[in-house]
């Protein structure tokens, strides 16, 4: 038995949970490779018109998938109780995967996040066991495990970034989904770039999740949905120690439409660059806009220590 | 601030309950806000973030019209999409503009508390009376009930009416009357009276006329002006308009268990705001063999473009045609009228082949 696991949407947020149950559980699985054409094509394909590139994306890696493996690992999350609900994509993938490929035999794993309706995590992990024939005890000691490796990875991503924060170089924040700052169509170029300009990118997102979701109220008070108060936090968090915000989202997305425009406009101690990434511009475009707004920041910081 | 002037935006015919509301309940004065226009769309489009759902343009641009009325008080409401935080972007961009104004965003309530409710409505008028509101409640609700039962006629008939412009003039004239309202008994008899004279009203109706259901997204659907009148457009053509979405259907009865079995062969969870909805009732249309649907939303609507693979999947199970509209700030009259064209001529043809 195999399970794949496309490479996209919640897979940067869950890869070491997901991979560390399976493994423990000695269960083989296949994550798609990065995004690449083919993949991007047939996301683009298999996908309406209007949804947001992400989800594009998505579908890609689901189509490279199928006929590889057995079951694919679709994530269904509709809230976190208490700390906000998601973009409600996440609430409709499972159904859009299982519409969109449902003449091509697809099996997908069970696998539904609802807190207000008590589907905790842990009862997720022990319901996708049962789904596969493993007993209870099992998937709770796999899941415990899992849980363990992933706040041990994240912890380090922590204070490895921390230590960025000190250096005395030019820092810029991204602010973007962890679905899209990790992606090779949408955020790698941009945090390579940062790179190569000698720059240091601080993402948004690696920052401490409780922390971020506590301080997010001091930015935005009614914002429901968790992945954008974590990445609005970060900013209350990490604005005193960067130079500048890149905001990047990909073509279409719901929550940063409108989250956006909350942080232009109330963030003003600091230079911002709104980016959309439609995945199809080449990358000169891009560039040029960080470069321009590379040159702000230098001269925003030449301006600082001339008068000093 | 010595009177509140309160206002909420335009959907449908709903401020005619939602004023009763605000001037009996609540005992603040109640500005309803101008019909959605042009000018309402530019004014919102103008100092809205670009890639935002239509909806929230429209409703921002409806509250600087009834700013520019005199309102002091503004209204928005909570939902589960985007609109969830329409609220606090829109009381940042009136600020940012220089409005002194309060706004009460529903946004901060929380059904499984429903203290905070009181809390919102004590913002709107600090020395309300919760007897008050208890008492004009029942009115206003059954109001809605009323107004979308009538709605729902005018729309499966209007379209066969024998004199031109009966079924408008009528619809008007209970409005108006509806305005005037302030008793339960008063409210039954407006709504007996109506209903028989809308039943009065003579038809040319064929034993079995073209039907077409139409279902999406909560805002585009119910507000004529966004959807470029579609209704009336279908209507004219001589065809049974049938939409089940609106607020008595929708918020009052929400029907969730029933829909999610329904359509458990579809969707195995819900889908996120009115995705449900939609395709639930297009799976009834299809089985009651419609001759066509239309899916109407405003572009970018997230559940909705979630909803669509399942649609097309319906269609092609059921052999039921489905149009897709999708509403932006740009959209054309004539594009929608060609692809509308488009559409009937293809019901029509299809329904000629059943009949042969």
């Amino acid at each position: 038995m195999k399970i794949g696991i496309p490479r996209a949407l919640l897979y940067y947020k869950y890869h070491y949970l997901w991979e560390t149950f399976f493994d423990e559980l000695g269960i083989d699985y296949i994550v798609s490779p990065e995004t690449n054409k083919e993949i991007f094509n047939r996301g683009m394909e298999n996908a309406i018109d209007e949804a947001c590139l992400s989800s594009k994306i998505y579908l890609g890696h689901v189509d490279y998938l199928i006929g590889k493996c057995d079951y694919i690992l679709v994530p269904r999350v509709s809230n976190y109780g208490d700390q906000g609900t998601v973009c409600t994509k996440f609430q409709a993938i499972y159904d859009i995967v299982s519409n969109t490929f449902r003449d091509r035999g697809i099996k997908i794993l069970y696998y539904n996040i609802d807190y207000r309706n008590s589907d905790t995590e842990m009862k997720a992990f022990i319901k996708m066991g049962k789904y596969l024939g493993i007993r209870r005890v099992k998937s709770i000691r796999a899941f415990t495990i899992a849980k363990q490796a992933e706040k041990t990875a994240m912890i380090m991503d922590e204070k490895h970034q921390e230590q960025l924060l000190n250096l005395d170089k030019i820092k810029i924040l991204i602010i973007a989904h962890h679905y899209n700052i990790y992606d090779k169509y949408i955020g790698k170029p941009i945090v390579d770039y940062l790179r190569d300009m000698g720059t240091i990118p601080i993402i948004g997102d690696i920052a401490n999740k409780k922390e971020a979701l506590e301080k997010s109220a001091e930015i935005s008070e009614t914002l429901p949905w968790v992945y954008n108060k974590e990445l609005i936090g970060s900013i209350a968090m990490y604005r005193e120690k960067v130079d500048g915000i890149i905001l990047m989202s990909s073509f279409n997305c719901g929550p940063d439409s409108l989250v956006n425009e909350i942080i232009l406009r109330r963030v003003k101690d600091k230079p911002i660059l709104n980016l959309i990434i439609d995945g199809q511009e080449g990358s000169a475009g891009i560039e040029t806009r960080l470069e321009s707004f590379l040159d702000i920041i230098q001269f925003k910081k030449d301006d600082y220590y001339v008068k000093i | 601030m010595s009177r509140y002037k309160v206002s909420f935006p335009h959907l449908g015919n709903y401020y005619i309950p939602l004023e009763i509301l605000f001037t009996e309940g609540l005992e603040v004065d109640y500005i309803i806000p101008p019909s959605v226009t042009k000018r309402t769309l530019e004014l919102g489009t103008r100092y809205s973030p670009d890639a935002v759902c239509a909806p929230f343009k429209y409703t921002l641009g409806n509250f600087i019209e009834t700013l520019e009325l005199g309102a002091n008080t503004l209204v928005q409401a909570g939902g589960v999409c985007r609109l969830g935080y329409y609220g606090e972007l829109d009381e940042q961009i009136l600020r940012d503009l220089g409005y002194d104004v309060k706004f009460v965003n529903f946004a901060k309530t929380r059904i499984s508390k429903p203290s905070t409710f009181y809390d919102k409505f004590k913002e709107i008028n600090p020395n309300l009376s919760l007897n008050r509101i208890a008492k004009i409640l029942p009115l206003v609700l059954k109001m809605v009930e009323y107004i979308d039962e009538i709605e729902d006629y005018v729309r499966k008939n209007i379209g066969f009416e024998v004199e031109k412009g009966s079924f408008d003039s009528l619809h008007e004239e209970f409005l108006e009357s509806l305005e005037k309202v302030r008793t339960k008994p008063e409210l039954n008899n407006t709504y007996q009276k109506y209903l028989n004279l809308f039943k009065g009203i003579k038809l040319k109706k064929p034993k079995r006329p073209l039907m077409v259901g139409i279902v999406g997204e909560y805002y585009t659907i119910m507000e004529p002006f966004s959807n470029h009148y579609i209704e009336k457009e279908l209507a004219q053509k001589g065809i049974v308009v049938d939409r089940w979405m609106n607020v008595s259907n929708s918020l009052l009865h929400r029907p969730v268990k029933k829909v999610r079995e329904h359509i458990k062969n579809y969707a195995k969870y819900d889908m996120g705001a009115t995705s449900m909805y939609t395709i639930d009732k297009t799976l009834e249309f299809a089985k009651k063999k419609y001759d066509g649907v239309i899916h109407v939303k405003s572009s970018g609507c997230t559940p909705e473009i979630d909803a669509m693979p399942v649609l097309q999947n319906i269609s092609s199970d059921h052999k039921i045609p489905i149009l897709y509209f999708s509403f932006d700030t740009q959209t054309s009259d004539t594009g929608i009228q060609t692809r509308l064209e488009a559409f009937y001529d293809m019901i029509i043809m299809r329904k000629e082949k059943d009949n042969e």
